[in-house]
């Protein structure tokens, strides 16, 4: 049993259609990339399996639960793109104010160094870099050791460094049995990090497979050109 | 459970503390006003007047501190939450929805009931002002409850504000609903035409209760603007909950 998936979902808001009837299984200890350019309908994706919008029509569900149950949200953490964070709080207050939210969160001391933020602990949240603040909403999204890890664009506008950085931590994540869904358009990161890719546009999933195979369906070696490919055939 | 509650709440007080920006208006601005005209120009008890100015703008700047902590906690607060994403990542975790809300509730109340306190210290110290204890308290009791529709006015307005437009939004009604319920100068002072708008303000019948706990002469009874309070806390709640609904169809790529 996948463990989570979306079952013919479509969404629309008012006249528009961002998801035109998508299927997608997140297998236990897999990561999956949905990779696709801006306004391909990734966010949204998330946002009904976080349970913060509800599908126009098909069915949503987070280890056969509803997304936005209870049940759900305590197995699950979430990285989303957000434009500002409280920034009068600690770095250490903000995970512990996150912990307390489950019944068995990781310790502080284990969060703070999966997320590589020791030595900062204290510090108020407004006066970190682009990358420290990423690391604590990484903190965040790990502190209930949850099984399932939502990334919605987690490496947006980080230097190489420290995206490569965030890479690594989500790798240990992996190797210690979690489950990833990633969003990106960045195909290197795609490439880089992901067991299966699904790549979408315009609200529809226009290939589905292994980095391996994506490459091999389009005959391309790279895989930013079987991406451009792909785009070219959907746009006909 | 009760830890998630605790904890949202010391986070929020922490986090308005900080903040300048709140604690210096939501302090100060009462503080300041009931200087310069509860204690410079109102000590002593004019002839004709049934207290002295010290006395009575304790009731309103009462008033006006508790409307301006729980307006600026919650009409500024949810308004750059909602809009910049923040509330979107605190309702994917499995925080209740309801201590967000508490929390915040609870926190504006408190920052209220600490310039309470210290407008009772300036007016008992420096402004001549002597109660029995009942007094005392019992002023402080309503004030500290008048948190609740303005909680829910706060609420309402963060819920369709933008996140930068909002601190305009709260001054733009915040001052003149304070001014026209007569809580910067007492209401019989008011040009008679304003007077007559009064009634259909919740600052008015909030400053109506707190000036009848100093046994000033108020206007109709304390059930009946505890009526119209509750009839404004449900109008607000009501408008809040049409705004916090509508998120669900903003559009995401």
């Amino acid at each position: 049993m996948p463990v989570a998936e979306l079952r013919a979902v479509t969404k629309n808001y008012g006249d528009v259609r961002a998801l035109a009837g998508i299927d997608l299984e997140i297998e236990r200890g897999e990561l999956l990339a949905l990779l696709g350019p801006n306004g391909a309908g990734k966010t949204t994706a998330v946002r009904i399996l976080l349970g913060l919008n509800s599908p126009t029509t098909g069915r949503a569900s987070v280890f056969g639960h509803q997304p936005a149950s209870q049940a759900a949200k305590l197995r699950r953490g979430a990285l989303l793109q957000v434009a500002r964070v409280p920034e009068t709080l600690r770095v250490r207050e903000h995970i512990e104010l996150f912990s307390s939210y489950y019944p068995k969160p990781l310790a502080l001391s284990e969060t703070i160094a999966i997320a590589g933020l020791a030595g900062i602990e204290k510090r108020l949240f407004g006066d970190l870099s682009g990358g420290q603040k990423q690391r604590v909403l990484f903190a965040l999204a790990i502190c209930g050791n949850p099984d399932l890890l939502f990334l919605d664009e987690p490496t947006v506008g980080l230097d190489v460094e420290s995206r490569r950085a965030l890479w690594s931590r989500i790798r240990a994540f992996l190797a210690r049995g979690g489950s990833v869904l990633l969003t990106t358009h960045y195909l290197e990161e795609a490439d880089a990090l992901a067991s299966r890719i699904a790549v979408i546009n315009k609200g529809r999933i226009v290939a589905q497979g292994t980095p391996t195979e994506i490459k091999a369906r389009t005959a391309q070696t790279g895989l930013e050109d079987a991406f451009l490919e792909l785009m070219k055939q959907e746009v006909y | 459970m009760s830890r998630v509650y605790w904890m949202e709440a010391k986070s929020e007080f922490l986090k308005l503390l900080r903040m300048r920006v709140y604690s210096m208006s939501t302090i100060m601005f009462p503080l300041m006003f009931y200087c310069f005209f509860g204690l410079a120009m109102g000590r002593d008890r004019q002839p004709g007047m049934p207290m002295s100015a010290a006395r009575y703008l304790l009731a309103t700047y009462g008033a006006f501190a508790v409307v301006g902590a729980t307006l600026y906690a919650f009409g500024v607060g949810v308004a750059v939450e909602r809009g910049l994403g923040w509330m979107q990542v605190k309702r994917a975790s499995p925080m209740p929805r309801a201590a967000y809300f508490v929390a915040k509730a609870a926190v504006a109340t408190t920052f209220g009931a600490i310039v309470v306190t210290l407008l009772f210290t300036l007016g008992g110290v420096f402004g001549n002002v002597h109660m029995p204890a009942a007094q005392w308290l019992s002023l402080g009791a309503v004030l500290v409850a008048g948190a609740v529709p303005f909680c829910a006015l706060g609420l309402a307005i963060g819920s369709f504000a933008g996140p930068n437009s909002a601190p305009a939004t709260v001054n733009m009604i915040y001052m003149p609903l304070s001014f026209l319920a007569g809580l910067w100068i007492p209401i019989d002072f008011l040009p008679h035409g304003l007077q007559q708008l009064a009634p259909f303000l919740p600052t008015y019948h909030f400053a109506q209760i707190a000036i009848a706990m100093l046994h000033a002469p108020s206007a109709g009874t304390i059930a009946g603007h505890v009526g119209a309070l509750a009839g404004f806390t449900l109008i607000f709640a009501g408008v809040a909950w049409i705004g916090t609904t509508r998120e669900d169809e903003k559009m995401y790529g």
